[in-house]
């Protein structure tokens, strides 16, 4: 054991109750310092951790859940390409859901809908670019990755403040212990109290938040193969928009896991909590699962959990600060996620930031030392990453997919043209051409052009 | 009415380790603040509720899904807000 740490015992004697890793760190031992301290072990942490693992380096992942994975939520899927490299071999045998073959939209209007499917046989292709995922499965076998590698993980711990010396984030206070390290790299996802704690950002405010809120619906695989038309570990993911967030901005999502569905819904949080005439979240959730395009999907499945959380939406204007002195922010904790319509990203990001702040302290330590000057590198990883160029090539798209009309007009719009065109009536059918520009007035044109010119910012 | 009750039985589903202390609690003499009102209709488990004086309470948070939104939508100057001690609150299975 080549661990920097002297006799003694950890004060608190909670330390010495729990997981096995905590063998490592009790009995016999205290820890001086630690070269790393990350706070959460959710994936930008566990990521953080999975790639200082092995250095040499002293890393201790502190979680707050009875395990990781405990009070970690997603909506349900997630994009690899961006991140193989960054994790080489390490997906081949997680355990993720379905790789998405099937992807849905539907424009959910009061009294009808219009879906869109797209399946291809390039998403069947290996490797696959998506997965559905259940993060408390996938972030408790990740950390057991992570303590294979040599780092530790410490679960339920809350990580209560920092400690500051001399200006500089000299370690964590947990449960009445000071535990002091080079650098902590906090991952305690979308709210971030340790970086409000830092002074590296204030509450956030509502326009930059949504809400999720999602059911595992249990269900026998075959019958969601059935149900959804796919093959073996083949998925479908589904998007819903309009009528179910009451026009405001947001939406549905159905996600197809080995044997279960996550079913949910995402509400901008300004737009929901200025809407006084609205009904409750829960109750929006019952009365999407009970439009007549979810009934027969989730029919014969139980509710087997229900969960929420806090997504941020307000894209790259709304990014926290990445790093202060001694300290490094990834995932949700640094704003993260970005939602850019047809996709809603934030786990690769969170597992990227980790990936890159780990990095950034192994080129510190290098380099002589984990300065506020080299702690800097970690936002130049970033803008070389795919991850700030995401941000910034997406930087208008969340002022642009919150305008209402996408969630309040177009589906109505579109499935009112569907039912004329579709109806047939006792006695003549109109012209298709009239009917058209029944809905497509000048001002309905002249409104679409420059919602079109919105989009072309994106 | 019913709607409650189901929401009751759907967070029946989750496991809960019992938290000791309310990790939050709605700041003494803010109960009126219009600020507070989003939590009635946004949090996901009902947990806030507004009586006939224009109260908003919070009487329990056994139920907490620990999602933070009654943070974002109302503020810390209304609201105390923290997580629950570690090892306590909700535990997600599937997540």
């Amino acid at each position: 054991m080549n661990r920097s740490c002297k006799s003694g015992t950890l004060k608190n004697p909670k330390w010495i109750l729990n997981k096995s890793s905590y063998n490592r760190l009790s009995g016999t031992r205290k820890m001086d310092k630690f070269d790393v301290i990350i706070v959460g072990a959710g994936l930008a942490g566990l990521g953080a951790a999975y790639t200082l693992a092995g250095s040499g380096l002293e890393v201790l992942v502190l979680e707050r859940g009875d395990y990781p994975g405990a009070k970690n939520v997603s909506g349900g899927r997630f994009y690899l390409n961006p991140i193989r490299d960054l994790y080489p071999g390490l997906f081949e045998n997680a355990p993720l859901e379905r790789f998405i073959t099937h992807e849905g939209i539907s424009l959910m209007a009061k009294e009808r809908s219009v879906h869109f499917d797209y399946s291809g046989n390039e998403l069947r292709e290996e490797p696959h670019q998506s997965y559905s995922i259940l993060r408390s499965k996938f972030d408790r076998w990740f950390s057991e990755r992570v303590e294979e590698k040599g780092a530790a993980v410490l679960a339920k711990i809350k990580v209560d403040d920092v400690i500051k010396e001399d200006g500089k984030i000299a370690g964590v206070l947990a449960g009445g212990d000071e535990l002091k390290a080079d650098v902590v790299i906090t991952c305690d996802g979308v709210l971030s109290l340790i970086s409000e704690k830092a002074g590296l950002r204030v509450p956030g405010s509502a326009h930059d938040f949504a809400v999720g809120v999602k059911e595992v619906i249990s269900m026998d695989s075959g019958v969601i193969n059935d149900r959804f038309n796919l093959d073996g570990d083949e998925g479908a993911a589904r998007l819903f928009v309009g009528e179910i967030t009451r026009g405001k901005f947001g939406g549905g999502f159905l996600y197809t896991n080995r044997e279960s569905l996550s079913l949910g819904l995402v509400l901008g949080i300004q737009d929901a909590a200025g809407d006084k005439a609205a009904i409750e979240v829960p109750a929006l959730l019952e009365e999407f699962k009970e439009r007549p395009e979810i009934v027969p999907l989730i029919k014969g499945g139980s509710t087997v959990e229900y969960s929420a959380h806090v997504i941020p939406e307000g894209g790259f204007k709304a990014l926290g600060s990445l790093y202060g002195n001694g300290i490094l922010v990834a995932g949700d904790a640094a704003g993260l996620a970005l939602n850019i319509g047809f996709t809603v990203r934030g786990m690769e990001y969170a597992l990227a930031s980790g990936c890159y702040a780990a990095r950034t302290v192994l080129e510190a330590k290098k380099k002589g030392g984990v300065n506020a000057e080299n702690l800097g590198m970690y936002k130049r990883f970033l803008e070389e990453s795919f991850v700030l160029k995401d941000f910034g090539n997406f930087r208008e798209t969340p002022a642009v997919v919150s305008n209402p009309r996408f969630f309040n007009h177009y589906p109505e719009l579109v499935g009112n043209l569907m039912k004329d065109i579709y109806a047939i009536p006792a006695g003549p059918k109109e012209r298709i051409y009239p009917t058209l520009r029944k809905y497509l007035t000048l001002g309905e044109l002249w409104t679409e052009l420059k919602d079109l010119r919105g989009v072309t910012k994106i | 009415m019913s709607e409650k009750v189901d929401l009751k039985a759907k967070l029946g589903l989750d496991v809960f380790k019992p938290v000791g202390q309310p990790h939050i609690k709605i700041r003494p003499g803010m109960e009126k603040d219009p600020r507070l009102k989003p939590a009635v209709r946004l949090c996901p488990a009902s947990l806030y509720t507004e009586n006939e004086n224009g109260e908003v309470t919070l009487a329990t948070v056994d139920g907490c899904v620990e999602c933070g939104t009654c943070r974002i939508a109302c503020g810390t100057e209304v609201l105390e807000w923290n997580y629950p001690e570690g090892g306590t609150g909700v535990q997600f299975r599937f997540g």
